[in-house]
Formats: structure tokens, sequence, C-alpha cells
């Protein structure tokens, strides 16, 4: 440990002796980094929630015909799996990487609001209770689907009511922190860390949390409009009226297609650094990984009628929106092709974090192809809401988004808790992940090419194989997670000591200036980046 | 372009896969292809399909060929050193061109399939589509023909929560009652609509998924090339009937087509005007139009086991979805008919809650049905199970709906 | 206690007033989902909820404006304080632009879309335009013309906007007197604004039968007003809240920026009455 940062291990301890312990601590918490490990377990509970009710309608799905669950059900555990896996899991993950890791990564003592941070955290919790609530309530879960179009919204019950809710509070909470993240980028970097030095992660943060403040509004007013259509005769989606359905999927999905950048841009900026890390080599085209952050961001925001091929919108609208949405696939090759530029003639090893980035790459990459296949307008006409629609975007969420998540979580879980996991339990992990999200995802494209569509509970005889498939695949690749969650736990509770630096590679502030485990506050006088 | 040479491969890899996998598991259906294409549309897909696919794996090839010669050359356990390189202008611009112009070269032959899609322009004929949960009415505009179309398969064959259902029929979940029929090689419009909620009319061997938007009438069309049988499902959730709403569509040569008209018109007699959907309007309150009724013959006279018989399939077809077999229904969602108040009460008030609906709740309007099969369903209920309330005629569902 | 350091950074104690505001959150949704389902006791929990929430608000700002006034905050934490709430802005920016969109997509596509020539067999009677409450509901209800009160209100938020911004200009100088007048007619002004829009409300429901049932028209017209006029109630209470604390001293020529929060948050409720003036009274 350097003389400099055992210094600074030092000043906080006065300063936090009285700080709450026990439930209190976690409540009252301003300290970004309690706040990031409350949004990382949360997550993580809410992950496991969400995937049990998937690996629920995968069982129904095992087999045609009904065995285990009614038709109304499955449209609920369907429609509550996006909604939580969304936003419960992948969405406040990244949050709590943010939080662990912006203040770290420039240089600075804590967010710039640790207040305000706190009930960003806090307003989660809420909104997860109504979601996960209103399975109990007359009438049953949300059962439209996560894209909640109306009039079929209208028609059903309160739980209806609790998830606009609930989205409304999520909205709240998403802004709030991502004001938080940019100011914290902007206003307080560390003397000498300019913008263009900032770690990738920071950058693509400071990139989500712009989508976010524009978008999670737009969401705000979609969802408010619904809650005035269905009790207060408003007549926003209704023809009667002279308004329209379509109208709700356009305002959707201007909010819904940046949304998954947002569950992407962040797993870009883990996988910037794991790389360069493990291949011992800088990372290659630094000042085009931003600009190509920079330009799927603004990209996202032409796109969203890519999901509304089939609505009937003129010619025009189709052809603008499949050539703006085909754009795309540019700035995202230039990033798939900087990772690779970095591997080539590096001195790689391959320890978990790596596997994963690098499972990362291949999987999204053929995620990516087949949101090209759907891109083409008339492709998309006879795959839209099929099985390759539940594919694709399974290819970058899963193999996309989770499994950065993992590779972030084995990468810096030595620097958040001073503890080495285990790396034998992880490559199997990552291992059995692969295996079984393949098997599980995979025959999905051909299910969608044979015209089989989503968020149906039961199917045509000819479907049968690729589903059972698609079951196995589910539950080997569900049950590897718990791999995940004993290698965390055990990593916590164990004794292996973890080394300041214990990646060769790995040169961002967090590692090469501050302990493992990291101090209570990250920086109280901030370091010189030269 | 070699559309056609691309077409030939991909078949052959598809079917080199297939049958990889078909040994794996013999018998079984493992196709890993778009069902076989039944318009110009859908054939043109399918090559648009190939053409990038074969496009997309041959980058992947590549792109990962390059990853994984690095991963085994460059690891660090066969000695490698790490090189510092980390900028090169010429690569990265090289690497942002090349796939752009890749980008162009599938948009080219996109956009112009985009245009014909679009082209409704001098159909040889057009049907207006309108969904229901869960059925699909087909007007046939010129031929007045018109006709309701709904699974056919047994709820037996589909409920396995006993014990393991009936044996499924071959065509499970993809047969109908009645089939919409058309002729082969004919440009056919279609007007597609709804009545409640968003479903989509999907038929993937005829290139189509449209949208059905209520209160909104978007046009497509297709020309089916040989007689044949395409099947396919509604494309978009509409409520918890959504996996039972299948699509058949049979096209014939035009003359056996016209037979069939022919013989449409015999059963019933021309159909009256295009009847106004009741594009509901729930939170607004106001009240749905009553649809014109199919035609049928007023002055059949019924017995009331005629139309205790005809109810019980009527609520087999519309009803059971939410109410069940049993009538228990499944409370609180949907509410019980044995001994419902509703039902063992007054006539007038069972026949307007059948013919208008309920506004915002899933019960629909079912004005769609005949007079005599409104009085034979309503009849049924009152009847069946522990009911003991009087008959229903079709008289008093005529007069109900004037007034 | 939380630590400053001279030129460093603030330290923020742990804190309950979030907690608290979520707690709040939850019950007004609890209430609000039962008020909207006719569930007894509702209101009470949504109340219940508010009550908490105005508590939350007190505390919380009050903690802020004592950390502030105790000389906590440096120029970095002012400057944080300044990203925030320019992003704020744009959150809010964002939030009018659905409507905006909404009332947008209804006038440009979807009315024409409902009375072109395949739509004539759904709704064989309807022409399309505006001002239209649809093919479906009874259509006799008047617009709200743009040049009676909208014109006055205009002229009202405007001149609001000249005098929050003398009283801005007054701060500068140290001329407290300038600081209060500014503050009281610009408050006086938004409330005047106000209470215009109630009456002109209570004018559309009683005599041009447009309310907030009728159609697309009556759905976009009261929702874009009535979110502007929520938003501009909510930005005289903080001018309210400013003044006072004017009245008791606070804020210094050169660090004030609680107040300028505001005034640019009311500078924006300008602008979007604006768009609106144009959009949905006039063209
Ligand atoms: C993280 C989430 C994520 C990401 C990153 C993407 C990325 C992309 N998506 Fe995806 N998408 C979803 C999540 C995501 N999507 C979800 C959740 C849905 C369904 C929502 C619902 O209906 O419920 C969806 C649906 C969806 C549809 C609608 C399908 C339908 O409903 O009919 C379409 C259609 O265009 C699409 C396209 C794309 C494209 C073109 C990209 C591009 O960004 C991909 C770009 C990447 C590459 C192309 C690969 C790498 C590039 C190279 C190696 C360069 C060389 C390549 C070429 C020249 C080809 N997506
Ligand atoms: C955002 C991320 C995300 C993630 C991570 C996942 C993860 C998974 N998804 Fe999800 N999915 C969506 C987002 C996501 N999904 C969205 C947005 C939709 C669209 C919804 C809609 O149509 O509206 C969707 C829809 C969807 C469908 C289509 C449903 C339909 O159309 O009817 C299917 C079907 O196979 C599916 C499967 C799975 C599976 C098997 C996983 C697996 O990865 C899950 C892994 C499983 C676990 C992690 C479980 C671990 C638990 C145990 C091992 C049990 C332990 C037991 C106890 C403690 C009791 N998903
Ligand atoms: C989409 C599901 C669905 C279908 C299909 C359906 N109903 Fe209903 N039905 C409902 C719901 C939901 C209600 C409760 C409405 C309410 O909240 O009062 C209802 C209520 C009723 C009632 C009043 C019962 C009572 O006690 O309040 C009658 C009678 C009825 N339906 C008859 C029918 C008949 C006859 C059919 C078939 C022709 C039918 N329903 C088809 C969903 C359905
Ligand atoms: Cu009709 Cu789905
Ligand atoms: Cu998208």
């Amino acid at each position: 440990m350097s003389a400099a940062t055992h210094a600074q291990d030092h000043g906080h301890h006065d300063d936090h002796a009285h700080h709450p312990t026990g439930l209190k601590r976690w409540l009252f918490t301003t300290n970004h980094k309690d706040i990031g490990t409350l949004y990382l377990w949360f997550s993580l509970t809410m992950f496991f929630m969400g995937g049990v009710m998937a690996l629920l309608l995968r069982a129904e799905l095992f087999q045609p015909g009904l065995q285990l669950i009614n038709p109304e059900f499955f449209n609920s555990l369907t429609t509550v799996h996006g909604l939580v896996m969304v936003f419960g899991a992948i969405m406040p993950a990244w949050v709590g990487f943010a939080n662990w890791l912006i203040p770290m990564q420039i240089g600075a003592a804590d967010m710039a609001f640790p207040r305000m941070n706190n009930w960003s955290f806090w307003l989660v919790v809420p909104a997860a209770i109504l979601l996960v609530a209103s399975f109990f309530v007359p009438g049953g879960a949300a059962a439209s689907g996560w894209t909640l179009y109306p009039p079929l919204i209208i028609q059903q019950g309160i739980s209806i009511d609790m998830t606009i809710l609930a989205v409304h509070i999520l909205g709240a909470s998403s802004i709030m922190g991502s004001i938080n993240i940019i100011t914290t980028i902007l206003n307080l970097r560390a003397p000498g860390m300019t913008l263009m030095k900032m770690p990738l992660f920071v950058w693509t943060w400071l990139i989500t949390a712009y989508l976010l403040i524009a978008v999670m509004p737009v969401l705000a007013g979609a969802v408010t409009m619904l809650l005035t259509d269905r009790h207060f005769g408003t007549s926003f989606f209704n023809a009667a009226g002279g308004g329209d359905p379509t109208m709700f999927m356009h305002i959707f999905w201007f909010f819904g297609h940046p949304e998954v950048y947002i569950m992407i841009l962040p797993a870009f900026g883990v996988v910037s650094a794991i790389i360069p890390a493990f291949a011992r080599k800088p990372l290659f085209g630094y000042a085009s990984m931003v600009y190509a952050t920079a330009s799927i961001a603004i990209l996202s925001f032409i796109v969203w009628g890519h999901h509304m091929f089939t609505v009937g919108m003129p010619a025009a609208g189709n052809l603008f929106f499949m050539y703006a949405t085909m754009l795309i696939a540019v700035p995202t090759g230039v990033k798939i092709f900087n990772w690779i530029a970095t591997m080539w003639q590096g001195s790689m090893t391959f320890e978990t974090p790596m596997l994963f980035s690098i499972g990362f790459i291949c999987l999204f990459t053929i995620g990516g192809f087949s949101g090209l296949v759907l891109a083409i307008t008339p492709v998309d006409i006879t795959l839209h809401n099929t099985y390759y629609v539940v594919a694709h975007f399974h290819y970058v969420l899963v193999s996309g988004a989770l499994f950065t998540l993992f590779a972030g979580a084995y990468f810096w879980i030595p620097k958040f808790t001073g503890k080495m996991y285990n790396e034998s339990l992880g490559k199997l992990h990552f291992w059995l992940s692969v295996i079984g999200f393949n098997i599980a995802f995979f025959p999905q494209h051909f299910l969608g090419l044979a015209g089989m569509p989503r968020r149906i509970p039961d199917y045509a005889l000819q479907f049968a194989e690729w589903n059972m498939w698609s079951t196995i695949g589910a539950f080997i690749f569900g049950f590897s997670q718990l791999l995940f969650l004993y290698n965390m736990i055990e990593c916590i509770r164990s004794n292996r000591k973890a080394a300041d630096n214990p990646w060769e590679g790995a040169d961002t502030l967090e590692w090469t200036h501050l302990p493992s485990p990291a101090p209570y506050h990250s920086f109280e006088t901030a370091p010189v980046v030269k | 372009m070699g559309l056609d040479m691309i077409r030939k491969a991909s078949r052959n890899a598809a079917l080199a896969a297939a049958a990889l996998t078909a040994s794996a598991a013999a018998h079984a259906a493992y196709d890993v292809d778009i069902l076989p294409p039944g318009s110009p549309i859908a054939q043109q897909i399918y090559d648009l399909h190939w053409a990038i696919m074969w496009v997309c794996v041959v980058i992947f090839v590549i792109v990962f060929g390059a990853m994984f010669y690095s991963i085994f050359k460059h690891r660090k356990s066969v000695g490698a050193k790490a090189a510092h390189f980390h900028e090169n202008t010429t690569v990265e611009v090289i690497w942002t061109v090349i796939p752009f112009v890749i980008l162009i070269g599938m948009a080219y032959p996109a956009t112009k399939t985009v245009l014909e899609m679009k082209d409704t322009a001098n159909p040889d004929l057009t049907i207006k589509v309108t969904a229901y949960q869960w059925a699909w009415e087909y007007d046939y505009l010129q031929d007045g023909v018109k006709f309701n179309s709904l699974l056919a398969t047994p709820r037996a064959q589909i409920e396995e929560w006993e014990k393991k259902g009936e044996a499924k029929n071959p065509d499970y979940l993809l047969e109908v009652d009645n089939p919409m029929v058309v002729p082969t090689g004919k440009k056919v419009r279609l007007l597609v609509t709804s009545n409640d909620v968003i479903h989509g009319w999907y038929v993937p061997q005829l290139g189509i998924n449209q949208y059905g938007i209520p209160g909104f009438v978007k046009d497509t069309w297709f020309k089916a090339d040989k007689p044949g049988t395409y099947r396919g499902q509604c494309s978009q959730i509409c409520g918890k009937e959504h996996g039972y709403m299948p699509i058949v569509v049979v096209a014939k040569a035009p003359e056996e087509y016209a037979a069939w008209v022919k013989e449409q018109k015999a059963k019933a007699p021309q159909a009256a005007a295009p009847a106004q959907v009741a594009a509901g309007s729930p939170s607004t309150g106001a009240v749905a139009t009553t649809a014109a009724a199919p035609a049928e013959d007023p002055n059949r006279k019924w017995t009331t086991d005629e139309l205790k018989a005809l109810g019980e399939k009527v609520y087999a077809a519309n009803c059971v979805a939410c109410h069940q077999a049993t009538g228990k229904g499944m409370p609180p969602a949907f509410p019980a008919l044995d001994g419902s108040k509703v039902v063992t009460g007054a006539k007038g008030a069972q026949v307007a809650l059948v013919l208008n609906g309920k506004q915002g709740t899933a019960m629909a309007s079912f004005a769609r049905l005949s007079d005599s099969e409104l009085a034979a369903v309503i009849t049924y209920t009152r009847t069946a199970w522990g009911n003991k309330a009087g008959e229903v005629t079709p008289a008093e569902i005529k007069a109900a709906r004037k007034g | 206690m939380g630590n400053a350091q001279p030129g460093g950074y603030y330290f923020a104690p742990p804190s309950h007033w979030p907690i608290v505001g979520s707690s709040a959150l939850l019950l007004m949704a609890i209430g609000g989902v039962m008020l909207m389902n006719s569930v007894g006791g509702g209101g009470w929990i949504f109340l219940a909820g508010t009550a908490i929430l105005v508590y939350m608000l007190f505390g919380w700002f009050g903690t802020v404006i004592r950390e502030s006034e105790g000389g906590l905050f440096n120029k970095q934490v002012d400057m944080s304080f300044r990203w925030s709430m320019s992003w704020f802005i744009f959150s809010e920016v964002m939030f009018f632009a659905a409507f905006f969109g909404a009332l947008y997509y209804a006038r440009v596509y979807s009315l024409p879309w409902l009375g072109d020539a395949d739509n004539k067999l759904l709704w064989p009677e309807f022409k399309a335009h505006w001002p239209s409450a649809g093919p479906y509901l009874p259509p006799q209800f008047s617009a709200m013309g743009a040049w009676g009160i909208p014109a006055l209100n205009t002229f009202l938020l405007l001149s609001s906007g000249v005098t929050v911004t003398y009283a801005h200009w007054a701060l500068r100088m140290n001329n407290r007197k300038g600081l209060i007048l500014g503050l009281l007619a610009t408050v006086l002004l938004g409330f005047t604004f106000l209470g215009f829009q109630i009456y002109e409300y209570v004018h559309a429901y009683a005599d041009l039968n447009l309310k907030l049932t009728t159609g697309v028209f009556g759905s976009t017209f009261f929702m874009l007003t009535g979110f502007h006029g929520f938003h501009v109630t909510l930005g005289a209470v903080m001018l309210t809240v400013i003044l006072f604390r004017s009245i008791k001293g606070h804020f210094t020529a050169d660090h004030h920026f609680a107040f300028e929060a505001v005034a640019w948050y009311w500078h924006f409720v300008d602008v979007v009455w604006l768009l609106l003036f144009v959009f949905v009274y006039w063209v």
C-alpha cells in the first residue's frame, strides 16, 4: 500500500466513526459505495425473481398443450419477466456499477449529490414492490407484454395502475440517478482528468445518463396518458375520440429504443476496461470508441419505427426507419473491431472476466446481426413478434448486458471487497452459462423463421422439438446462475486477500491509486492525473 | 445479382444443417428455414433474408477468425509479448467505410421490396378483415360473402391439467372452422382492422403481417401463386386467448373460387351493407354501435331444444375462453355465469350486455353474431348448469338491436 | 455531522429524508391506485402519503438551506447545482415533448387518417378537421380562442419574466428592496395567471362544452395546459419561498444559486407557455 493511499485511509476514520450501523446504515447512507452495493444486491435479487418467472414460462413451453399454468397467468409471467429484467435487474445493476466506479475512476471523493443518490436507490424498491405485488391483486399482474400497448391495457384491472405508477417512480429514480452521474462526471473530476482521459466506462455512462434523462420523461408522459385514458376519460389512444393506439407505440418506442442502448452502452464500457487489462495492451482506438458511443446514442433517437413495421406506416416511414436502423451497425462494428484490434498481438490470459468479455463479443455480434436482419423491413414482416425477435433480444440482453455484468462483477470484486473470488468456479460458471444460453436461445431463431409467435402459452406441433431444447437450455442456464451467487458470497466471506491490483494490465485510478478494498470515501484529496 | 445462386446455396445449407440435427433425433421436425414462400413478396423476403444472412455469416467468420487466431497465437501462455500500438487511422477508416458499403448493398434490394409491398393499387379482390377477441371476421366486399373464422381445435386437446390431453390433431392450433378462401394468381387486397384491441394478421408464407388497429383501416395485399393451404396466427398479444387465434387461407383456382362464392351465398342470403365496427370507446363511456347482424332467414322458427343445441356450440366457440365450459368462469377476472344474477335475471339486461359488451372490461360486444346465434347462446346460458331462466328468441334479439 | 473541508468535497451526513420520501411515494401510489379503482380508504392513504411528502420536502430543503447559509458549500458545489438544475429542466422539456408530440401526431396523422377513404368503412360520416373530438363523440364544442384570456396570460407571464430578471439584477447590485419588490411582483403575476387559468377552465366546462373527455382535442388541451399550470403552481410556490428567504435576509450578491434555479425554472415555464399559446390556442 502506497504512502499516499495510506494517508487517505487514515483521513476518513474519524469522519465516519459515528456513522450508523446495521439497518440504519443502509437506509440512511449517503456513501456511493454503500449505495452501489445496495443497487447490486437489489438487482441480483430481481434477476433471480425475473429468472424464476422465465423458467416457469419456459416450463409451460416445454411441450405443446397447457400443462402447468393458464394463458392469463402465462401472459402475466411474460410481461412481468420483461419489466423486472429490464427495470429491476439490468438497469439498477449498471447504476450500481456506476456508483461504485465513477467516483473512483475520475478521482472524486463521492457522488455530487449523496442524499439524492440514496433516494434514487430507495425509490427503486417501492417500485419493485408495486410491480411484484401486482401478482396478488384481483385479476393478476399486467398481462399485456412489457410494451403496455393500449387498448389491451385499458381492459385490464388494478395491476395496470400499479405497473404505471411503478414506472413513474422508476422514472423519477432514473432521472435523479442520471443527473447525479452527469454532474459528478462533469464537475468532480480530479485535476488533470480531462474528458478524453476518462476511462471508457465513465464515458459510456455519461452518454447513457444523457439518454436516460432524454427518454425517461417521455415514458412517464406515455404512461400518464395511459392512466388518464383508463380513468379520466381522455382519448389519446382511442380512435373514437380522434386518438390512435399507434400513437402510444410511437411514444413508447421513442423511449424504448434508446432504452435498449441504455442497457448496453455501460456494457461496452466494461468490456473496454477488461479487454486491455487481460491483453496487457492499451485499448485500440480510444477516441473512435468515444465517437462511436456518441453516434450510437444519437442514432438511437431516430430508429424507433423499426418496432412498428407492421402497423401500416407509409412506405417513406418504413424506409426511413430501415435506413437509420441499419446505420447503427457501423459504429457498433467500429467497437467490435477495436476490441479485436486490442487483443491483436497482446499477451492474453483468460481469467473469468476475460472469458465473459470474449463470450460477450461473439454472442452480442450474433444478436447484432439478427438485429440487422430484423431491420430489413420486408424480412421483419415475416419475423415480427416471432421467436426470432425473442432470440435477437436475448442475445443482446443476456449475452450482451448480463454477461458483461458478470464480467464486471468478477473483475471488480477484488477491489470492492478486498477478497479474491474462486477462479475455477468462475470459469465453470462461464462455460455452463455459454452452453446453457446457446441451447436456450439459438433454437429460438429457427422457431421464429418457422413462424412461431411470441407471447403464446401453447403452440403447434412443428415447434415442439426446438421448444423442448430451449427449455432445457433455459434450465441449465438458470441453475448455473446459482454458481455465481455462491461464488460471490463465498468470496465476500473468504479470507483470500486480494492485491491492490490483482490484474497485471489494469491501469485505471481505482487499481493504481487505491488499496483493496477501496476506502469508504474514495479520494478525499483528489489525485493529480498526468 | 446472383440471388438465385444464393437461394440454392442457402437451401442446400439449410437442408444440410437440418439433416445434421435430424440425424440426432429421428423424425423430429427440426426446421431451420423460413417456410416455403407462397407469394411473390414472400419469395423476395425469403431471398433477402438468406442473402443478408450469408453476408452476416461471412463477416462473422472473418471477424471472429481474426479474433480466435489472436486468442490462440497471442496468449501469454505461449509466450506472446504485448505490442503497444493503439491507433491507426487507415484501418479505422477502412472498417468504417466497408460496413457502410455493405449496408448500402443490402438496402437497395430491400427498398425495392418495400415499395412493392406497399403498392396496393388495382386489386382484383378486396377483403375486409376484422379482428375480434378472439376470432377473425372476413368480409368479401365485392362478392358479398361474410363470415367468422375461429379456432377449431377442441379444448380437450389443449387443456392437460387433469390428465394428459387427447391425441392432438396434426394441425393442432392452426385449424379454423371457416378458412379465408382466395383465388390463385389474383391480387387480393386486405383491409385490416379490429373491433377491440390490436391483433396481427400474420401468414408468413404469404409475406403478410399486418396489425389490425381498432378504429383504423390499414391495407396490404398478397397474391397466392399456387393452390394450397397457408396457415398463420395472430401476431400481437391481444389478451389471454392470443395463442388461440389462428388464420387459415385456402387458395383455390379462380373457377373453384367462384364456385365457393356461390355456395357461400346459397348458405346465407345476400349480406347487408358493410357492418359498422364498434370501435369501442371504453374510457369515454360511449356506447358501442350495434353492428348490423349477419343476414339469415328471418322466418325460421326455432324450438327451445334447437336453440340450446346451437347455443352450446356458439358458447363453446365464443365464450368458454373466459366463462369456462363449466360456467364457473375464472373469478374475479371472469365472472361465473352459473348462478349469475344477470343470467338468471331479466332477459333484457342480459341481451343488452352480450350485444353491447361492457365497456372497460374484457367482455366485448358480440353483436357480430347473428340473431339466432345470440338467442341460442343466451338461451343456453340461461338454462345450462344450475340456471333455470327462460329462453330468448331471435325476434327479441332483433328488437333489441333496433332499440 | 458531515465534514466540510475548505475547497474540498462536502461529505453529507447520513440522512433519513430520502427513505421518508420513498415511503411517502409508496403510500401515494397505493392510495392512488385504490382511489382510481374505488377501493375504500384509498383517499386517506393518499393524503397520508402527500402529507409525509410535504414534511419531507420541508425537512430536506431546510437541511440544504441551513448547509448553504452555514457556508458549507464551495464553488464546486455551486457548479454541481447548476449542472443538475439544467439537466433537470432538460428532463422537464422532454416530458412536455411527449404531450406536444401527441398533439402533433393527432393533428397531422391520426385525424386525417380517420377521415380518409379507407376509413369510410368504419366512420362513414366523419370529416377530419381540427379542432375535433374524433369520429365518435358528439362534436358540439368550441375550441378556446387565443386572443382573450390566453393572450392576456401570455402578457402576464412575459412580464413576470421581466420582473424576475429585475429582481435578479437588484440582488446582484445588492439592492434588497428591488429584489423583494421584483420577486413580489413576479409571485403576484404568477398567481394572477393561475387565477385566469382556473377561470378559463370553468368557462370551458360551463360555456364551451370543452372537457377533458372531449376527444383528442379536450385531452391534449387539458393535459398540456394542465401540466403547464401545475408547473406554474410549483414555480410560484418556489418563488414565494425565495421571496420569504429574501425577506429573511438570505442570499448575497454572489452566492444565490437557489434564486437562480427558481428563476431558470420560471423562464422554462414561460417558454413552454409560449409554445402552448402558439400550438394549442392559436394555429
Ligand atoms: C441491449 C439491447 C439491444 C441492442 C443492443 C439491440 C441492437 C439492435 N437491434 Fe434490437 N431489440 C432489443 C434489444 C436490443 N437491440 C429488444 C429488447 C427488442 C424487442 C422489444 C420487444 O418487442 O419486446 C429489439 C427488437 C428489435 C427490432 C424489432 C423487431 C420486431 O419486433 O419485429 C429490430 C428491427 O430492426 C431490432 C434491430 C436492432 C439493430 C439493428 C441493432 C443494432 O444496434 C445491432 C448492431 C450490431 C451489429 C450489426 C453487430 C456488430 C457489427 C459488425 C461486426 C460490423 C459489420 C456488420 C455489418 C456491415 C452487417 N431490434
Ligand atoms: C433484460 C433482460 C432479460 C433477461 C436477463 C432475460 C432472461 C431470460 N429470459 Fe427473457 N425477456 C426479456 C428480457 C430478459 N430476459 C424481455 C424484455 C422479454 C419480453 C417480454 C414481453 O414479451 O413483454 C423477455 C421474454 C422472454 C421470453 C418470451 C416469452 C413470451 O414471448 O411469451 C422467453 C421465453 O423463453 C424468455 C426467456 C428467458 C430466459 C430463459 C432467461 C434466463 O436468462 C433466465 C435465467 C434464469 C434464472 C436466473 C433463474 C435462476 C433461478 C433459479 C436457478 C431457481 C432458484 C430457485 C429458487 C431460489 C426458488 N424471456
Ligand atoms: C374476453 C373474455 C370474455 C368472453 C369471450 C366472454 N365474456 Fe362474458 N364477461 C367477461 C367479463 C370480464 C365479464 C365481467 C364484466 C364486469 O366486470 O361486469 C363478463 C360478464 C358477462 C356476463 C354478466 C355476468 C355477471 O354476473 O355480471 C354475461 C351474462 C356474459 N358475460 C355472457 C357472455 C357470453 C354469452 C359470452 C359469449 C358469447 C361471453 N360472455 C364471452 C368476459 C368475457
Ligand atoms: Cu389476436 Cu393476438
Ligand atoms: Cu429498437
